[in-house]
C-alpha cells in the first residue's frame, strides 16, 4: 500500500530524511518511532503530497504523489501533529467543510458527522467554536475528522499528543477496528512507546533521519536483546535527549497575530 | 463546484463573525473622505474642479474594495499560520478550485466592505449621479474585489510570515492605491506619473466606479472593464499557480 525507496529530503546542506526504504503492506499499522528531529512528520508530509522529495521514489496504491496528487489524496485521511483546525468555524462547521471536501454525500456526512462527534464525546459542543476549545478537544475533533471519509490509508502523526489516557486509549481502540472491519492501512508516529507496542503491527525506528531498525515488536526486542520495546528504543537511538530546532519564522508571526487579534 | 462554495462560504461565515473588524476597517475609509475630503475641498473647488467629497468618495469605495480583498487574501498567512491551510491542501480537489474558492469568498467580503463604505458615504453626502447606473457601479466593484482578492491569495501563497506581508503592504499595495487617481484626477499628470497610474490595474477600477456614480471618466467604461477582466483572469492563473505549488 506504502513503498518507500531511498527516499531523501534536504534543507539546504541538512538532510533531515537521509535515504530511507521501506514498505507497508494493505491493512498493516506501521509505525514509525524516533526521537524528535528524527525526519517523522517530513516523511508523512512527502508521503501526503504537501513537501516533494529531493530524491528517492515513493508511492500510495501504486501511485506517485507527484504524478497523481488528486489521486493520492483521494485515499488518505491524515491527522497533522500540529493545530489544523478553522478555529473561527464551529467544530460541526469543521467536520462538514471537511466532508465536503472529500466528497461525502449530504445525508451520509450527516450521519457520519454525528456518530463521530458523539463517540469523541463533542456532540454537545457542535456548535462552539474551535477557538474556545480546550487542547484535549481540539485533538479529538481533528481526530474524528480524520474518520470522516473512510480513507484507504490513515496517517497520524503523534495524534495522542496532549491527549489523556482516557482519550488516548479511546482512539487507540477505534483506530484497530477501523483496520480490523475496513482493512485500513494505518501508518502512525507515537512518542509512547506502548502504544506503539499495543497497536502496530510492524515498527520503524528511524533517528537522524535513517531507519535504524524495524520489525515486529518482539523481532526489535530479539534484535537487540532487551525485553521491552522502550528498552529496545533507547539501545538503539542513544540516551541523548534531543530538541526540535525552533521555527524562528512562525513564532514571529505567532507573536504577531496575537497582537494584531488583541 | 461543491469544494468552490465551501471555501467560499468559510470565508464569507469569517468575516460576517468579525464584527468588531468590520467596524474598525470603516474608520481608515472615513478619515480620507471626511478630513481629506472637507480639507481639499476649497482648494479643488477653486481649481474649477468641483466638489472634492463627490469626487473622492468614489475613490474611498474603492480603496476600501482594495484594502478588504487584499486584507482577506492574504488571510492565507493565517491559514498558514493558524494550520488550516494544510487541511485544504491535502483535500482532494485541484488546488485551483481550493484557491478560487478562496479568493471568490475574499471578493465577497470586500464587496461587502465596499458596499458599507458606500452607504456611509451617502450618509456623509455623497450623492450618486443616477441610480439606475448603481448596479453597473456594483459590476466595477465585483471586478475590483476579484482583482485584488486574487492578487492578495497570489501574495499570501509564496509569503512565509509577516515581515513579507509588511513588505508587500508598503511597496505594492500601497502604491497601487496611491497611484489609482484615487485621489487626484488624472488629467495633466507628468509624464512619469501617467505611465504608471495607467499601468495601476487599480485606476480603471476607480474610473469605473467614478464613470457610474458621478458620470466622470477618463478611460471610458469600456476600457475600464476590459482592462479589469484581463487582470482579474491573469491574477487568477498566477494565484492558481502559486497556490498550487504551496509546500508546508
Ligand atoms: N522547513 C524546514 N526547514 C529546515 N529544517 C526543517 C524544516 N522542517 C523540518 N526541519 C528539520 O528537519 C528535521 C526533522 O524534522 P521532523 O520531520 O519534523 O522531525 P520529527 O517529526 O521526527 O520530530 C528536524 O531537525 C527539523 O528541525
Ligand atoms: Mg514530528
Amino acid at each position: 500500500m506504502i513503498r518507500v525507496h531511498e527516499l531523501v529530503k534536504t534543507y539546504g546542506e541538512f538532510r533531515a530524511v537521509d535515504n530511507i526504504s521501506f514498505t507497508v503492506p494493505p491493512g498493516e499499522i506501521f509505525a514509525f518511532l524516533g526521537p524528535n528531529g528524527a525526519g517523522k512528520t517530513t516523511t508523512i508530509k512527502m508521503l501526503t503530497t504537501l513537501l516533494k522529495p529531493t530524491s528517492g521514489s515513493l508511492t500510495l496504491d501504486g501511485l506517485s504523489p507527484a504524478t497523481h496528487q488528486t489521486e493520492v489524496r483521494k485515499r488518505f485521511g491524515i491527522v497533522f501533529q500540529d493545530p489544523s483546525l478553522d478555529g473561527d468555524l464551529t467544530a460541526y462547521e469543521n467536520m462538514d467543510i471537511h466532508g465536503v471536501l472529500y466528497a461525502v454525500p449530504a445525508r451520509l456526512r450527516a450521519e457520519r458527522i454525528e456518530s463521530l462527534l458523539k463517540l469523541f464525546e463533542l456532540w454537545d459542543r457542535r456548535d462552539g467554536f474551535v477557538k474556545t476549545f480546550s487542547g484535549g478537544m481540539k485533538r479529538r475533533l481533528e481526530i474524528a475528522r480524520g474518520f470522516l471519509h473512510t480513507p484507504k490509508i490513515l496517517f497520524l502523526d503523534e495524534p495522542t499528543l496532549g491527549l489523556d489516557p482516557q482519550s488516548r486509549n479511546q482512539l487507540w481502540g477505534h483506530v484497530k477496528n477501523l483496520n480490523e472491519s475496513e482493512k485500513t492501512t494505518v501508518f502512525l508516529t507515537t512518542h509512547y512507546m506502548d502504544e506503539a507496542e499495543r497497536v502496530a503491527h510492524r515498527i520503524a525506528i528511524i533517528d537522524h533521519g535513517k531507519i535504524v531498525a524495524q520489525g515486529t515488536p518482539d523481532e526489535l526486542k530479539t534484535q537487540t536483546k532487551t525485553d521491552s520495546l522502550e528498552a529496545a528504543f533507547l539501545a538503539l537511538t542513544g540516551n541523548s535527549i534531543r530538541d526540535e530546532s525552533a521555527n524562528a519564522g512562525a513564532d514571529n508571526l505567532r507573536q504577531f497575530t496575537q497582537m494584531w487579534r488583541r | 463546484m461543491h469544494a468552490i462554495h465551501a471555501m467560499w462560504l468559510r470565508e464569507v461565515k469569517r468575516y460576517l463573525r468579525s464584527r468588531v473588524q468590520i467596524i474598525a476597517s470603516l474608520a481608515q475609509p472615513m478619515m480620507y473622505l471626511l478630513i481629506l475630503g472637507f480639507g481639499l475641498s476649497p482648494v479643488f473647488q477653486q481649481a474649477g474642479q468641483g466638489n472634492y467629497i463627490q469626487f473622492v468618495a468614489p475613490g474611498v469605495v474603492g480603496m476600501s474594495v482594495l484594502f478588504s480583498s487584499v486584507f482577506s487574501g492574504v488571510g492565507l498567512l493565517f491559514d498558514r499560520q493558524f494550520g488550516f491551510l494544510k487541511e485544504t491542501l491535502v483535500a482532494p480537489v485541484p488546488r485551483a478550485l481550493i484557491m478560487i474558492g478562496r479568493t471568490l469568498g475574499s471578493a465577497t467580503n470586500a464587496v461587502l466592505q465596499g458596499t458599507l463604505v458606500l452607504t456611509v458615504c451617502i450618509i456623509a453626502g455623497f450623492r450618486p449621479a443616477s441610480l439606475a447606473q448603481l448596479p453597473l457601479a456594483f459590476g466595477f466593484m465585483i471586478l475590483i474585489a476579484i482583482v485584488f482578492a486574487a492578487l492578495g491569495t497570489a501574495m499570501g501563497s509564496v509569503l512565509k510570515d509577516m515581515q513579507g506581508f509588511q513588505i508587500i503592504m508598503n511597496f505594492i499595495v500601497m502604491p497601487i492605491f496611491f497611484l489609482s487617481g484615487a485621489l487626484f484626477p488624472l488629467t495633466n499628470l507628468p509624464p512619469v506619473l501617467k505611465i504608471l497610474t495607467s499601468i495601476d490595474p487599480l485606476s480603471y477600477g476607480i474610473d469605473g466606479l467614478r464613470t457610474e456614480l458621478i458620470n466622470i471618466s477618463h478611460f471610458g467604461a469600456s476600457v475600464d472593464f476590459t482592462v479589469l477582466v484581463i487582470a482579474a483572469v491573469a491574477f487568477i492563473s498566477l494565484g492558481s499557480y502559486l497556490f498550487s505549488k504551496i509546500e508546508i
